[in-house]
């Protein structure tokens, strides 16, 4: 028996500046479906399913609802043709009880809102698929897991047969995982479709019925789950030749200078987001965070940076307990962080370069006299960074949003390692960088290593991960699950592990 | 004070309170939407001017609202053009609006100056209902535009909470992201309830120069439109405690002026500030206590950008 | 199909930066322009007319220098709050409580030598500002509370505090029953140049405005402000003290505004009145707001608005009314918003839907 899709994505691309997000890509949905999207990060995923749910427009292919071809010019129309997506972070009013939420902007008779009656039809709903939430309750006390269902609730009130999810578990416990999977099984059964975009393994394999996985933009394979084995979708995901061989080294590292102990740190949402990370970093080694986007690691390096409390754990430097010292203190006492966010957080905009060289130790004897900035040694400073580091400017007076990615990157790196810290802790320094300045990056970093400082770096890139480490460390799930030597390590190991499959207990190093 | 004193005395509450009234329960509605409107006190006397002359032209004191009200709701189109389209400063734009408000009421209605209004309201006695001893003197014999900023506000009240299209208003001024996704248009509301606000703050400057007054002359309101935007703080931006916090504040205002022509001058001060000291305190119990339990509209004042994040 | 869509601007680009202002003020003529040729008035004359009664004499011109000062000194005192991204609209509140102090230590003390009473006053027209902008201030740094509503609301009462001063206690018994205070004794008064009106107050507010830029562009603390102001993430990232820093520059924000207060009181009305301020303190907010916080621009632009406010006085006897002054403060403002929109986005013309 033949059944027709119900959506019929054909031969989609679409690229940003710099970036083929998605390649030709063929996708189908059928009606009580669970379907899984997989693959890592940068593989396609978001951007294919953002373009479906009608927040971007393809640059070629068709998109096809029940057989028909539609053209979504914004989320409103593909809601209209009954698709809905649920983001990580949730599109709900805070204020409002959980029947408004569902209720607001949907189409309706009559334009009177009785209070029974709205909450008695949103009852009703969720009786049918079993999503058991109270329509009087308002958002602001329900938790994360019970906010996700109104979330579903208020795509099913409007009709919608085809429901996406990015990443669903990340806010969940385990409990209320398998709670979310009994909700999908009972709407897949009664003809609905979902998609879930995800990194996890043993929930793909637990409870999707077909698997698409991606990589670098493309489909590498789709089938269903009976004919699969976990190894088959690993190799799916990660399988191939390392491009650049791990670079030679002369040094050896050190003892321990940077010393995690059991940290649990609290996302912004409440929930736990580091569960029990312990790490040690050695001086003249670099250490990669392996790991999907979202598995706690930007929390985990803002607690490291003196940014966000931890909730327990220690963290050590050459012995030193730094726990409860703030942002300053630990810059003081030796460890750096480059966070993320290049212009916002780590740079200044609308202030010239010369005036963001010293953002973080504008204060010390070196650059000011008393209440007076010091400006010439500034300026000799700024001149000084330009040059060492190669950034590429005409004028350090100019603000400092003139500059391009690459040389922010440089700027803000080398103002960092100029500190001479004895950790550096990068994030994702190389995001959105052509090939010639990660490169340049990658060279200083290596540079940084060989005079001995300890790195710890979060990194998108495997290919990356390898070429600069000395040591993975993999994060799944808030948790770091296994530390192995790169020089050795099996790239489809890795590619496991970040996936969610259970160390073997052989991998600490 | 005895009841022959006091029966008048609240009457005179009431009416000192309407124009504050017609200003505020708009500027619910802007607010609830995200978007502060600092510039009510122009609005209000460019209504307030425009009523006048045209009623003066046309001899129909209705004339002079309805051409009220489209003065107001232009100058409200203007404020959401700005902060809506153009993502413009709120705070900045509603002050250009009230010095521009002012300019432009002063300016036109120069050669009106002192004229005895044309046609003005007068109270309209409720059948049966106004001769109800005291409470019938206090609240059924008032001029029609006092019965209609009452209707009004409670059809604010109204339209907020028991409509769909109160939860579409409110959704975009507590979360503006969570309407987009379910497909409400951002800019339509906050438009619509900018210049709804602009059309009420028109009128209740008509109410000033065509009723209470009434007539013209230059800064008419004297203030009152700011007392407004401290009203709806103050009633903690629901339309129905406007209307009574908005004769609480209209008490005032008739007190002061009650103990000024005894030559009591000093204290009528005080009881000026209170109005501002008020709102001030209630600010801060609502803002340290979970502003959002008490109803400030979560998004209030912040541009919406669909693309920013 | 061609389509406009608003692109967020990667940079500022420096043509925009000036031209904005400048464009806004040309605008706002234009449209003053058409404003009184639509109401039926010689626009021409009328514009001559201002640009006379605001420089054509030698008096006319210190009468322009006489009413730029409060605004210059209004206007930096917003300018620093704003920096940091707090909306002060509170001046004018700040700067009735400096006049008060300033009074109250007048007529007191009407006795002391100058030399010790012209500091003194300057100093507790001071304090009774940065005390009026510091409760919003400490509001807003611990609580969050809205300090837009709050110096807002206490321009109010600032204002009645006052009325109530000159209508009791302090009503000069010899004023035949005007709201007035006694007029302060010679001591309490600040010079003046020659046979004009303008008095010290122009170099303080010089003085201040220099002091504003060597702080903002050459103190830690001034860049402090310039970082937290552009961006929170940054402040925190860079160790700042934000908290802190919002309290400190209310204190000063207001204290400036309440210097406002004290020279128009020593400097100009020699007593405290009702109305001592036609409004400067909103005014004050679209000079800083013109000269985008730049100090000296500031002080260039505060003359401008000083030229307008005398002009306008100058054509009432043409049977214009003064109104036309404000009517052209909108318009700089409105062209403004404008601009700062084109500032912050290009329009781009895209093919397709």
């Amino acid at each position: 028996m033949k059944r027709e899709p119900l959506i019929e994505m054909n031969k989609i691309s679409k690229s940003f500046p710099g970036v083929l997000a998605n390649h030709n890509i063929s996708f189908r949905v059928y009606p009580g479906e669970i379907h899984a999207l997989l693959g890592e990060n940068g593989a396609g995923k978001s951007t294919l399913m953002s373009i479906l749910a009608g927040l971007y427009r393809p640059d070629s292919g068709q998109i096809k609802v029940r057989g028909r071809q539609v053209q979504f010019r914004s989320p409103r129309n593909a809601l209209e043709s009954g698709i809905g997506m649920i983001y990580q972070h949730f599109r709900l009013v805070n204020n409002f009880t959980v029947a408004e939420n569902i209720v607001m902007g949907a189409k309706r008779r009559g334009i009177i809102n009785r209070q029974e009656s709205m909450e008695h039809k949103v009852q009703q709903l969720s009786e049918r698929f079993g999503l058991g939430v109270d329509p009087a309750a308002r958002i602001s006390s329900l938790s994360l897991g019970e906010q996700q269902r109104v979330e579903i609730l208020k795509m099913l009130y409007r009709g919608c047969d085809v429901l996406i999810m990015d990443e669903p578990t990340t806010v969940l416990t385990p409990r209320e995982v398998q709670d979310l999977f009994k909700i999908l099984r009972l709407m897949a059964d009664e003809g609905k479709a979902v998609v879930l975009i995800t990194h996890k393994l043993h929930e793909v394999m637990e409870i999707a019925d077909y698997v698409t996985v991606l990589r670098k933009g493309e489909v590498v394979g789709s089938d269903r789950i009976e004919n699969l084995q976990e190894s088959d979708l690993t190799r799916m995901m990660v399988a191939r030749e390392i491009e650049y061989g791990q670079v030679n080294r002369n040094t050896v590292p050190g003892p321990a200078v940077l010393e995690i102990e059991g940290l649990q740190v609290r996302g912004d949402l409440g929930y736990l987001a580091v569960k029990g990370a312990t790490l040690d970093i050695r001086s003249g080694e670099i250490v990669s965070i392996a790991g999907v986007a979202g598995n706690g690691q930007r929390e985990l390096v803002e607690a490291l940076a003196g940014l966000r409390i931890p909730v327990k754990g220690t963290i050590r430097l050459k012995g030193k307990n730094i726990t409860a010292f703030d942002i300053r203190k630990r810059l003081e006492s030796g460890l750096n962080m480059v966070p993320e966010d290049r212009m916002g957080m780590g740079l200044v905009p609308n202030i010239s370069v010369m005036d963001n060289s010293i953002l973080r130790n504008y204060y010390q004897p070196e650059f000011s006299r008393g209440p007076f900035l010091n400006y010439p040694r500034i300026r000799k400073y700024a001149r000084s960074l330009v040059k060492n580091y190669n950034i590429y400017l005409s004028d350090i007076n100019y603000p400092v949003n003139f500059l391009s990615g690459g040389n922010l990157q440089k700027l803000l790196l080398g103002r960092e390692l100029d500190k001479k810290p004895q950790v550096l802790i990068a994030s994702y320094p190389v995001r959105g960088l052509d090939v010639a300045a990660a490169e340049a990056v990658f060279q200083l970093l290596l540079r940084e290593r060989d005079k001995g400082t300890a790195i710890l770096l979060v990194l998108e890139d495997l290919d990356d991960i390898f070429r600069l480490s000395d040591r993975v460390a993999v994060m799944y799930d808030g948790e770091i699950r296994a530390v192995l030597d790169a020089g050795t390590a099996d790239i489809n190991t890795i590619g496991a592990l970040m996936l969610g499959a259970a160390p073997t207990g052989a991998e600490h190093v | 004070m005895e009841l022959s004193a006091l029966v008048p005395f609240l009457a005179a509450a009431i009416v000192a309170g309407t124009p504050i009234l017609f200003a505020a329960a708009g500027e619910v509605m802007t607010e609830k939407s995200g978007i502060l409107n600092l510039g009510v006190e122009g609005m209000m006397l460019v209504g307030a001017v425009i009523g006048f002359m045209i009623t003066i032209v046309s001899g129909n004191h209705w004339a002079g609202i309805v051409a009220a009200m489209l003065g107001g709701g232009f100058m409200g189109l203007i404020h959401a053009f700005i902060t809506v389209t153009l993502k413009g400063n709120q705070v900045v734009s509603g002050l250009a609006l009230t010095i521009f408000g002012t300019g432009v009421s002063g300016f036109l209605g120069k050669s009106y100056q002192g004229m005895p209004t044309a046609d003005p309201f007068t109270p309209f006695l409720v059948p049966l209902l106004s001769d109800i001893p005291v409470l019938g003197s206090i609240l059924f014999k008032q001029d029609v535009l006092v019965y209609l900023s009452i209707i009004l506000a409670s059809g604010f009240w109204f339209l907020l909470y028991r409509t769909a299209w109160g939860l579409s208003i409110r959704s975009v001024g507590e979360n503006p992201a969570a309407a987009d996704a379910v497909g409400i248009s951002v800019s339509r509301v906050r438009y619509l309830c900018t210049i709804i606000g602009g059309i009420m703050a028109g009128l209740g400057g008509a109410y000033l120069s065509l009723a209470y007054v009434p007539s013209w002359q230059e800064n008419l309101t004297a203030g009152r439109g700011w007392i407004a935007v401290a009203l709806v703080i103050f009633a903690l931006w629901n339309p129905l405690r406007a209307v009574a916090g908005s004769y609480l504040f209209g008490g005032v205002e008739a007190l002061t002026f009650r103990l000024q022509t005894a030559g009591i001058q000093i204290s009528s001060f005080f009881l000026s500030m209170l109005p501002y000291l008020l709102t001030i305190l209630v600010l801060v119990m609502v803002t340290v206590r979970l502003r959002q339990e008490a109803g400030a509209p979560l998004a209030l004042g912040v541009p919406y950008d669909r693309e920013e994040r | 199909m061609y389509r406009m869509r608003m692109v967020r601007r990667e940079h500022a680009s420096m043509r925009v930066e000036v031209m904005v202002p400048f464009m806004s003020i040309v605008l706002a003529v234009a449209f003053g322009w058409l404003f009184l040729s639509w109401s039926g008035h010689d626009a021409a004359a009328t514009y001559m007319r201002m640009v006379n009664g605001a420089i054509g004499s030698k008096y006319n011109l210190s009468e322009t220098v006489v009413k730029a000062i409060p605004l210059m000194l209004a206007g930096l005192a917003v300018s620093l709050a704003f920096r940091m991204k707090l909306w002060n609209i509170g001046a004018e509140g700040q700067l009735y409580m400096g006049a008060f102090a300033a009074s109250g230590l007048a007529l007191a003390c009407g006795d002391m030598s100058s030399w010790l009473l012209l500091p003194l006053m300057l100093l507790a027209g001071f304090a009774a500002g940065a005390v009026w902008g510091g409760i919003p201030g400490v509001l807003r740094a611990y609580w969050q509370v809205n300090e837009t509503i709050t110096t807002l609301m206490l321009n109010y009462v600032a204002i009645f505090w006052v009325s109530y001063l000159v209508f009791g206690p302090w009503k000069d018994p010899a004023g035949m029953g005007f709201p007035l205070s006694a007029r302060f004794s010679l001591n309490a008064y600040l010079p003046v140049l020659g046979t004009t009106r303008v008095h010290l107050g122009l170099i303080i507010a010089i003085i201040i405005a220099v002091l504003f830029y060597i702080i903002l562009n050459y103190t830690r603390w001034g860049y402090e402000i310039r970082v937290s102001g552009e961006s929170q993430e940054a402040a925190r990232y860079a160790g700042i003290n934000v908290t802190r820093n919002i309290i400190l520059v209310m204190l000063i924000s207001g204290g400036i505004a309440g210097i406002t207060g004290m020279i128009e009181v020593s400097g100009i009305t020699h007593r405290l009145q009702q109305g001592i301020s036609p409004g400067y303190g909103y005014t004050g907010i679209i000079v800083a707001w013109l000269a985008r916080l730049n100090p000296f621009a500031i002080i260039l632009v505060a003359f401008l608005f000083g030229a307008l406010l005398v002009g306008g006085f100058g054509i009432q006897t043409m049977g214009i009314s003064y109104s036309i002054v404000l009517i052209l403060q909108g318009a700089v403002l409105f062209f403004l918003l404008a601009g700062e929109f084109f500032r912050k986005y290009r329009v781009v013309l895209t093919k397709g839907d």
